[in-house]
Order: C-alpha cells, then sequence, then structure tokens
C-alpha cells in the first residue's frame, strides 16, 4: 500500500459530469453528476453494481463514451485540458498514449488477427513516441516485470495460443507501453479464477506503483478493490455515494447503501444436521468421464442427502460442470454409476424414465441464453408443468401462479411478459421456478449467482435457501466462489484436474483442509483486509507453490 | 503448416467425386432432352431408316450407360470426343472458348474486385452518411436489374447514342491486347455492374459485424484513426465471408455469363453452351458443362483454403 499525499499534484478533475445513453424511450442517465478528483501515480477504486456507471465513468475519463452515449454537461480536466470539450484529434492523441485502458476480458480485447507483440507496438510506433525496435525491447522488458513466462516469446504468440491470466497480465503490458500518465482498469479480473486473480493483481499493483502511474481500478468486487485502491468510491446509479480512504471506507462506511454492500459478504447459513445413515439422493460412484481422448474426470464419488447443499468448487477446466453433465445424463461416464435414491439411473437420459427426469432439474449460469426469448414465462414454467405432472387448464394456470409467488414476482405482472422484460435476478428467478414446476428431489444449480451483482446474487442465495428448506431438496451448487459456497452450502467437495482432491463439512474444509489444493484455493479469495495481497504475496514467494 | 495441405487433399477428392456426380447429372440432363442430334441433322422429312443409320454412325444407338462410360474415360485423359456437330475435336473448339471466357472475366474481375472492395470499406467506414447510402442505393438498382438488360442500356447509351464501343464484341485471340480490351468493355462492363453489388455489401456487412467486437473498442480507446481501425483492425477478422463471396462471384464471371455473351456474340464458352444446346450436340454440351462444374468447385476450394490460411487460429499450431 503506498502512503497517500495530499501533496501530489492534480492530474484528473472531473467536475458536475452527466453522461446519457439512448434508450428505447429517449435518453437516459448514465452518469448524474459524477465530480471526481485524481493525484499523479494515485489509485482510485470504482465500485458499484452493474449498471451504477463505472465503466461509463470509467471511458469518460478518456473522454471516450460509447456508441449511442453522449456526454452532456460538465467537465473533463485532464491535465489541464478539458476532454468534453477540446477537438477529436486531441483527445485520440491522448488515448493510448497519456491515457490507457485494460478491458475486462483480454481474450476479446486483443485483436485474434495480430501478434501480443504487434499489438503492443502499435500506439508507440503510430503516436510516433519510439521507434518499432525500441517498443518491442521494452514490451519484453514489461512482459517480464508483469511476471508473463517466457518474456522474449509470448509476444510472438497470437492471443488464441495465451492464457486468460496471461493476456490480461499481457494487455496491462500493453497499457504501459507509452508510459501513460493513468490507467483505466476495467474489471481486470473478473473473468480469472481465485488462483491466477491473486497473481494478476499482484503484478498489476507491481507495475503501476513501479511507474508511478495514476490509475482508476474498477471493480464490482470490494475486497479486489481494496487491495489495489488508495482511495474508494462507491456509485449508484449514476451519482457518488460517498468517497473515502481505502481503510477509512472499510472500517466505517457511512451511507447505507455502502453498508449493505459489505453485508452481503458476511451471510451465512445456519447449520444443518444431517441425519446418518440416511440413504443419499444423489451419489457418483467412481466416475470417469471425458470428451472424445480428453479424460475430464477420473473416479470422481461424492453423496448429496436429502435438504443438503454440496458444494462442488475448483477452479475453470477442473470438472465441476462436466459431473453436473454425467448426473443429468448429457454425458455418458466411461465408468462409474449414477445412484438416484440407491438406484442406478441409465447413463444416458433418453433411456430414463419421466419420473426420473423430472427429480434431477438444473439452473443455469446465464439466465439470458436459458431461457427461450420467444416464450412467454407462462409457457416457460407451463411446459414442465405439463410435461411432468401432466397438469392442464385451470390447474395448471393455478400452479403457474403459486411457483411464480413462491419465486416472489407478482403472477399478475410477469406472467405474459417475455425474458427480455425482466431483470438479470428476475430470469435468474423464472430459471428457478423452471426448475422447481417439475417438482424435484434435486437441483444442479451450476455458477447461478456469478453472472449476478451481489445484491441481486444475495436475493437469489436466500430465495433457493427458503425453498429448500420448504420442499427438503438436495442442492448441488457449482462455482468458483468460495464466498458463496460459505453462504450456502453444508458441505464441500473441492476438484482439481478432474478428481476430487477433498470433501467433507463446509466449516471443517475451511478451517483446516486437509489439501494443498484446498489450501491454495481458500487462500487466494481476497479478503476485505487492505493488506490482505501484501501478506499473500510475501508469503507466496516465501514458499513456491 | 502440413495440416493445410491434408486439407487441400480432402477437398481437391471431394471434389472429384462432386465432379463425378455433375458429370452424371450432366449424362441424364441431356439425354432427356427430346429429339437428337441425329433427327436434328438430318430434319422432319428424313425417313425413320436414315435416322437409325445416321444414329449408328453417331453410336447413339449404344446404350446410355456405355456412352456415358466411354465419354466419361475420354473427358479424364483429356479427349472430349468430337462434335457431332461438325467433326472437330471438342477439346480444341474448348480451349479456344475458354481462353475467351476467362479473358473476359478477368477483365471484370480486375475491374470490379478492387473497386468493390475500396467501396465496402468506406461504406463501412462512413456508415450511415449519404455516401454509404447512395452507395447502396446504386448496387441495388444494378443488381435487382436483369443482366440482359442492362446489356441493352449499355449498348444504347455506349454504342447506339455515343458510339463509343462497339456493340458486337467480336474477338479473335490473335487481336492485339488493346483492340481485345477495346471490344470487350461493354460486356465486361455489365459483368461488373452485376457482380459488383453483392461484393461490396458483403465487404461492408462483414466489417460492420467485426466493428461491434471489444477488440475494436479497445483499438479507438488506443487512440488509433478510424482508417486504421477498419483496415488494420477490423479487415482481417472480416476476411472470411469477404473471400467467400468473391469467389462466389468470379465463379459466376466463369460460369454465370451465358446471357452476356450471347446477347454480345462474344465467343465464349456460354456462347457455345447455347449452340451446342440447339444443335443437340450432347457431346459439347456435356463438356462444357463439366468444366464449369470444375471451375465452380476450384475456385470454392480456394476460397476455403485462403479463408482458413487468413485466420492465425485455424492456421496456428495448438498449443
Amino acid at each position: 500500500m503506498k502512503t497517500v499525499g495530499k501533496d501530489r499534484p492534480p492530474l484528473l478533475t472531473i467536475r458536475d459530469l452527466r453522461i446519457e445513453g439512448k434508450s428505447t424511450n429517449g435518453w437516459t442517465r448514465l452518469v448524474d453528476g459524477v465530480d471526481l478528483d485524481l493525484a499523479r501515480g494515485e489509485v482510485l477504486g470504482l465500485i458499484g453494481e452493474s449498471g451504477a456507471g463505472k465503466s461509463t465513468l470509467g471511458l469518460a475519463a478518456m473522454g471516450f463514451t460509447r456508441d449511442g452515449c453522449r456526454i452532456t454537461s460538465g467537465s473533463i480536466g485532464f491535465d489541464g485540458i478539458d476532454l468534453a470539450r477540446c477537438g477529436e484529434h486531441v483527445r485520440r492523441d491522448f488515448r493510448g498514449k497519456r491515457i490507457a485502458y485494460v478491458a475486462q476480458s483480454a481474450a476479446a480485447s486483443f485483436n485474434p488477427a495480430h501478434k501480443l507483440i504487434d499489438q503492443h507496438c502499435e500506439a508507440p510506433v503510430v503516436k510516433k513516441v519510439m521507434p518499432r525496435a525500441k517498443a518491442e525491447a521494452e514490451a519484453v522488458e514489461l512482459y517480464r516485470k508483469m511476471r508473463l513466462p517466457q518474456p522474449e516469446g509470448i509476444g510472438f504468440r497470437y492471443p488464441h495460443q495465451v492464457s486468460g491470466g496471461q493476456l490480461q497480465r499481457a494487455m496491462t503490458a500493453m497499457a504501459m507501453a507509452c508510459k501513460p500518465d493513468l490507467i483505466i482498469f476495467d474489471e481486470p479480473t473478473t473473468a480469472l479464477d481465485v488462483t491466477t486473480q491473486i497473481e494478476v493483481l499482484a503484478s498489476i499493483r507491481d507495475i503501476v506503483e513501479q511507474f508511478g502511474t495514476a490509475a482508476i481500478y474498477i471493480s464490482h468486487d470490494l475486497a479486489v478493490v481494496a487491495q489495489m485502491a488508495d482511495r474508494i468510491m462507491v456509485l449508484k446509479n449514476g451519482r457518488t455515494v460517498e468517497t473515502a480512504e481505502t481503510r477509512t471506507m472499510l472500517s466505517a462506511p457511512q451511507e447505507e447503501y455502502t453498508k449493505s454492500l459489505w453485508a452481503v459478504r458476511s451471510l451465512e447459513r445456519p447449520r444443518q444436521e444431517r441425519g446418518t445413515g440416511a440413504r443419499p439422493v444423489m451419489s457418483l460412484k467412481n466416475v470417469d468421464a471425458g470428451y472424445g481422448a480428453a479424460k475430464v474426470l477420473e473416479d470422481v464419488s461424492f453423496d448429496i442427502h436429502c435438504g443438503q447443499t454440496v458444494a462442488v468448487v475448483g477452479e475453470s477446466g477442473s470438472g465441476k460442470s462436466t459431473a453436473a453433465r454425467v448426473i443429468s445424463g448429457i454425458l455418458k461416464p466411461s465408468r462409474g454409476e449414477v445412484l438416484f435414491e440407491g438406484r442406478k439411473l441409465p447413463a444416458d437420459y433418453l433411456s430414463r424414465s419421466r419420473e426420473d427426469l423430472r427429480h434431477v432439474q438444473m439452473i443455469y449460469q446465464m439466465p439470458d441464453t436459458a431461457l427461450n426469448p420467444r416464450q412467454s414465462i407462462r409457457d416457460i414454467i407451463g411446459r414442465p408443468v405439463e410435461f411432468y405432472l401432466g397438469l392442464k387448464g385451470r390447474e395448471k394456470e393455478q400452479r403457474i401462479r403459486a411457483l411464480l409467488e413462491q419465486i416472489e414476482l407478482d403472477p399478475a405482472i410477469y406472467m405474459d411478459r417475455r425474458p427480455t422484460e425482466l431483470s438479470g435476478g428476475q430470469k435468474q428467478r423464472i430459471g428457478i421456478a423452471r426448475a422447481l414446476a417439475a417438482e424435484p428431489k434435486f437441483i444442479i444449480c451450476d455458477e447461478v449467482t456469478s453472472a449476478l451483482d451481489q445484491l441481486v446474487a444475495a436475493g437469489i442465495l436466500a430465495l433457493l435457501a427458503r425453498v429448500q428448506k420448504e420442499r427438503d431438496l438436495a442442492l448441488m451448487f457449482i462455482t468458483h466462489d468460495l464466498a458463496t459456497v460459505k453462504a450456502v452450502a453444508d458441505e464441500v467437495v473441492v476438484m482439481q484436474h478432474g478428481r476430487v482432491v477433498e470433501t467433507g463439512a463446509v466449516e471443517t474444509v475451511f478451517a483446516n483442509p486437509a489439501h494443498a489444493y484446498t489450501t491454495h484455493l481458500l487462500q487466494s479469495v481476497p479478503e476485505m483486509d487492505p493488506d490482505w495481497l501484501t501478506r499473500r504475496t510475501m508469503s507466496n514467494r516465501a514458499v513456491p507453490a | 503448416m502440413g495440416r493445410i495441405w491434408i486439407l487441400v487433399g480432402e477437398r481437391l477428392a471431394l471434389g472429384v467425386i462432386t465432379l463425378l456426380v455433375v458429370s452424371a447429372l450432366i449424362f441424364v440432363g441431356v439425354e432427356l432432352l427430346p429429339g437428337d442430334l441425329a433427327q436434328e441433322i438430318l430434319g422432319q422429312s428424313a425417313t425413320p431408316e436414315t435416322v437409325a443409320a445416321f444414329r449408328h454412325e453417331l453410336g447413339l444407338d449404344q446404350p446410355a450407360i456405355q456412352r456415358y462410360f466411354h465419354w466419361l474415360l475420354g473427358a479424364v485423359q483429356g479427349d472430349f470426343g468430337t462434335s457431332l456437330a461438325n467433326n472437330r475435336p471438342i477439346s480444341e473448339l474448348l480451349s479456344v472458348r475458354l481462353g475467351n471466357t476467362l479473358f473476359l472475366a478477368a477483365f471484370a474481375a480486375t475491374v470490379s474486385i478492387p473497386l468493390a472492395l475500396t467501396l465496402g470499406i468506406l461504406a463501412a467506414l462512413y456508415r450511415n452518411s449519404i455516401f454509404d447510402r447512395l452507395c447502396n442505393v446504386v448496387a441495388l438498382i444494378w443488381v435487382s436489374l436483369p443482366e440482359f438488360f442492362v446489356a441493352y442500356v449499355l449498348i444504347l447509351f455506349l454504342a447506339v447514342r455515343v458510339a463509343l464501343f462497339p456493340s458486337l464484341s467480336n474477338i479473335d485471340p490473335g487481336m492485339p491486347f488493346g483492340e481485345l480490351v477495346y471490344r470487350s468493355f461493354l460486356p465486361a462492363l455489365t459483368l461488373v455492374l452485376v457482380v459488383m453489388a453483392h461484393m461490396m455489401r458483403m465487404t461492408r456487412a462483414a466489417i460492420i459485424n467485426v466493428l461491434a467486437s471489444p477488440y475494436i473498442e479497445m483499438a479507438r480507446l488506443k487512440g488509433m484513426s478510424r482508417l486504421r481501425v477498419i483496415l488494420y483492425h477490423a479487415l482481417p477478422n472480416a476476411l472470411a465471408p469477404i473471400i467467400n463471396v468473391v469467389a462466389l462471384n468470379l465463379a459466376y464471371l466463369v460460369v454465370g455469363v451465358v446471357v452476356v455473351e450471347v446477347v454480345f456474340v462474344y465467343p465464349g464458352l456460354g456462347q457455345l453452351f447455347v449452340d451446342a444446346v440447339t444443335h443437340r450436340d450432347v457431346m459439347v454440351v456435356q463438356s462444357v458443362g463439366l468444366l464449369f462444374a470444375a471451375a465452380y468447385i476450384l475456385l470454392n476450394l480456394i476460397a476455403d483454403v485462403l479463408s482458413i490460411v487468413t485466420n492465425p487460429r485455424l492456421m496456428g499450431e495448438r498449443r
């Protein structure tokens, strides 16, 4: 953590900035009268839910608005020049040279048609900051500073040949190419696994400190921002809620809204006693499975009991979702079996009885793509009601109403709407209702909250907990977010490279992890303590993993 | 690099199989035509005996299957047989005509492809501007008109009203190049107008489609100019659809010129094809059909290979 000096000269001064975006019914305010000050070398964290205007504000600091947006009033003073009023050529000249941008998904933001180093050298060469040879030499140096493997060679790869975490570091290196005064980081680690995130965070922080670059760090994850920022600014609906030094903000948030954001993190699940000796609802026994020659699951076994939530955790590629596909019968295992209430289920869902299908339901990660946009809510929920329970006419109607009430959406309002007219959280609720419509005994929840904002996610988790209690449901909860595990699960299954490395009650595993990978995973979860990253990286370097 | 040759090999093999199927279809199609050459030459008044004797002389009395394989075997060796109508070897006939058709296609392509790509890129760069709309409207008008109509309009204005170019494109391979260009100008212009719109609009659409990608926003945030964003960042990623539409239009320039060649009496394959059909000269019809099919398959193969070669994701070695 840098010491925050009040005496540093100002770099960016935003005053009463208003930005509007075109929507179906006219213009809507995205940023509504925000003031922002940033000194040279200072890192400001911007936090808020989606739609709070974080990205819009971050881009505005570069004098940039997305297509269909406009700056209606206010000023963006960057080093004495008002970016809101100067000519486009001035802004363009600043971008890439004096203000750089690091995007959320490096995989999508690197041009697939060009090698990394060509993209790295583009800004310095086109803007005549330095000749190509020098830019290349500096690129290698920056790659080394970002701790990328093979810094001399990695630049000559195409983006698709480099992993996500490495791309994110290469993008930070690219932002540094012209030694800018300011870098905008727009959720740079959101798409990464926790174990990758920690490395990327550490290398970003080091390089920003080393070059004394000022930065605006945008994230929805408080714990991450706490590691990176000197000051934090909370945004809601395009307005500033509050701004304070990081430590002050963490220890004593002033506004109710900020407190509510903080509170989500401390959601805890009341402990549940599992009836000993009871037969599990769903079991995997020594399952191997794979896609073609690639083996994804090896000897995977775990049980899920009635009324219990089992969280399956691990980084992407660890086989979590593949296990779910085996259970639902979409993927046939090459060895082992799936037991439902002690009875072996056919490997292929096509050979399962309707009754078996009814008891295994699924809720998906992306409610946007999991719901047919051309169907009304009535059709979406009505279909399983009719298919599994054989209800028709009035009975079916009543059932749909009851389900909508259960997920806390008013049937009178929502019954005939289409998914596109709903918010992300509402769509996920419909996803839950659709699963519940079959009256199953077991539901697979595949990353159901990872596409949602914290407050919305908390609502979904609370809803799931309630219906689970009412119906004594068994839930398999696939997630990469360990905070969610703490909040919802009784038991946890830790997976790595397609194997189960550890299982047990959540408190036990979290308190005394038996496997090195579990420890590594747990230690990679950012904590609200601003010194966490420093401590973590120190100990990681002392004891190499 | 090895993978691309395997792919080319696979596609070539598939192409040969397709050609075989096409050859059979052509043969059957021609068989279904009412009347035959003997009837056509001898006229209505000939006695059945004379017709039969003439058929025997031409070999038309043999079973269809036998004639098909005989023809196919010859075609594989480069011998397409002799024209039934004038007894000249078909391969000789074809080579001159093919040369003429390829000349016309090349002429039209060298004008239309660069022009279409440039206009498409400019339209994407200034999209929704007056320029963009004008390009679209004009291109759409030309592509909506039947090509013979376009041809007659051009003849009316450029050959009749103002005698700039000849309305009959009577060319001969021995002519100097300038003369060839001058004489085939009107048919080439007709073809240009007909194929331009498709390529231009596809270029524009492919680029605009790519412009929504995050890496385009990134390029803009790196402070790159609009032209550089389009040429360096968008175009390489829009190449695959553009290459395919260009290949399709090239194929059309070779295969689809029948009408234009007839209007301008241009001595190309299309003209030959039409004449052969009228004369029931089945051997020529079959050979030209086969040649058209081969050109079509080959151009599409080239397009596929180019789309792969220009895409590093498909070309590069896997990690």
